[in-house]
């Protein structure tokens, strides 16, 4: 169980972009947080992935309080999220291959003895071939860098998944894989899905409840 | 009256080490006066090379065939004096992708339609830069009382209709919209295709879109040409396509069945390298009615280039 309670958060003191906004995701429930661009969606997403510290309010893991964020989370908190970006090209290293920016995770928390077994599992579940995994973000395309960084997203066998725009960017049919790759990873693992997003048709299609933000748009876009 | 015809465009880039990456091929479609053509597919394509190759903005490593006539300039061959003088602004607008990365930050808009109108059009003098810039806001939807704002201060609808209305002010026959809908919320890529399609029916321009969104093509164009693999493979009417009887082409299908309205299905596997294209049809992998004939690759018929293509009556299928 997920639990955003009364969450303040914003990156000015003055001028929070998400206010006293609550919502709960049960065990293997998928939510759909439904609203237009620029109007906070996101920085609760990255509230609830323990990326970003609200200013108020409680974040609440399976009952346990989330007292810190970013690096200094607690790792097994950390470990429990997996989330997916709307733009690969700013969440993906450029300097790394495809491969070891799927592992990423594994290096980074002394897990490296899994990284050939999981990064050739996770692999074949989005779609990259063995060559794919090879070159650098600058060498494939956006949907292959997408499924590179959703497969970063499961690596460690997340509890919850966060997926923002997941799939703003790309095509029909390059959308509709990455969903029913993430799908495939809910029904084995039970976890729990946040799926952040603007496209009302998207999101009543892939959830079983969809939330609609609703403070009224007063923030400018993000540039 | 057609404003643009493309006739056998291809474009290929030479790669350190020979290696030759076909990035368009044989692209030949029209788009007429009063009329919009979306030229929609996946990203890597082809299609943002082809907007590139009729703008005259392609890398030096990129070789080109065929021709781009707009009126009686062929673009393929034009000089670059050529195309920033008399093409882009002037025969061609451009509507961006992303607006607000295309307006200049740190002056008002007001400012940058004046300095536009003076450098397309022959308005002199102060008070008609002032009120050519205003009308030209209006002819876009832009709102008076913003003109002295600078881009970030705009909402992302009202930054697409400040760069809308650059694109409009040298009253190009051509407007040219390179994803002009990305990251913009549903009502707001309505909204914009709306006003798209309106300089089409009240100014009879004709109007390329480029698009990876099937809602927002669906909701403005006539005419529909599907890129695959760096070629067309599918170029039809919008209301036959989008509606019955449906595409004739296996990807075009696909594609559509993996709306989230539709089937929400992907087309299996990925789509071929650009530098390493199968002799045959480029999309036998991924295809459910491919056969031992699709091994040589598929003619563009009238209207779709595939060996096996759907005929109305299995439209159903
Ligand atoms: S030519 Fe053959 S493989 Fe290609 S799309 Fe048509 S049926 Fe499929």
């Amino acid at each position: 169980m997920l639990e955003l309670r009364a969450i303040t958060a914003g990156y000015e003191r003055h001028a929070p972009v998400v206010r006293d906004f609550s919502l709960t995701v049960g065990p293997g429930e998928v939510v759909g947080l439904l609203g237009p661009s620029g109007c906070g969606k996101s920085t609760l997403a990255r509230v609830a992935a323990l990326l970003h510290r609200p200013d108020s309010g409680t974040l609440l893991l399976d009952g346990e309080p989330v007292r810190h964020w970013r690096h200094r989370a607690a790792r097994a908190q950390r470990t429990a999220f997996g989330v997916v970006f709307q733009q690969p090209r700013l969440a993906a290293d450029p300097r790394l291959r495809l491969a070891h920016l799927i592992a990423e995770p594994l290096y980074a928390t002394g897990r490296r003895s899994e990284v050939p077994d999981r990064v050739t599992e996770l692999a074949s579940a989005v779609g990259l071939t063995p060559d794919l995994l090879t070159r650098r973000p600058h060498e494939v395309s956006d949907g292959q860098l997408q499924r590179a960084c959703l497969a970063r997203a499961l690596v460690l066998r997340p509890r919850w998944l966060i997926c923002d725009e997941m799939t703003a960017m790309l095509d029909a049919s390059t959308g509709a894989a990455l969903v029913a790759v993430v799908e495939a990873y809910r029904s084995t693992t039970g976890a729990a899905l946040l799926a952040v997003g603007h496209d009302r048709t998207l999101l009543n299609r892939w959830c079983g409840r969809t939330v609609h933000w609703e403070t009224s748009c007063e923030v400018p876009e993000a540039s | 009256m057609t404003v643009l015809s493309v006739r056998g465009l291809s474009v290929r880039f030479l790669m350190p080490g020979g290696r030759r990456v076909a990035a368009v091929t044989d692209a030949h479609f029209d788009a007429a006066a009063g009329e919009c053509l979306a030229l929609i597919g996946e990203s890597g394509c082809g299609k943002s090379v082809l907007v590139s190759a009729l703008l005259g903005l392609l890398p030096a490593n990129a070789q080109t065939a065929g021709e781009a006539r707009l009126g009686d300039l062929d673009l393929l061959a034009a000089d670059e004096r050529t195309l920033a003088r008399t093409v882009r602004g002037r025969r061609i607008g451009l509507i961006p992708q992303s607006p607000a990365a295309h307006l200049t930050p740190v002056r008002t808009i007001r400012s940058q339609l004046e300095e536009t109108v003076a450098a397309l059009t022959g308005v002199r003098g102060r008070a008609a830069l002032r009120s050519a810039a205003e009308q030209a806001a209006r002819r876009a939807a832009f709102p008076e009382d913003h003109l002295d704002r600078h881009p970030h201060e705009l909402s992302g609808g009202l930054a697409q209709r400040a760069a809308t209305a650059l694109a409009l002010v040298g009253d190009a026959p051509l407007l040219l919209a390179d994803e002009p809908t990305t990251g913009l919320d549903r009502d707001l890529v309505d909204h914009t295709v709306d006003e798209l399609r309106r300089h089409v029916d009240t100014a009879g321009r004709a109007l390329l879109v480029i698009t990876h969104d099937l809602a927002a093509a669906e909701r403005v164009a006539d005419r529909v040409a599907v890129m695959y693999a760096g070629r067309v493979v599918e170029l039809t009417d919008a209301d036959a396509f989008f509606g019955a009887p449906g595409p004739r082409h296996p990807y075009s299908r696909g594609l559509l069945r993996a709306l989230p309205d539709r089937a929400f299905t992907a087309i299996p596997g990925m789509p071929p390298e650009l530098g390493n294209l199968p002799d045959g049809c480029a999309f036998a992998a991924r295809c459910d009615r491919a056969a031992a004939t699709c091994a040589t690759r598929p003619p563009m018929t009238a209207t779709v280039a595939c060996h096996h293509p759907y005929v109305p009556e299995d439209s159903h299928a």
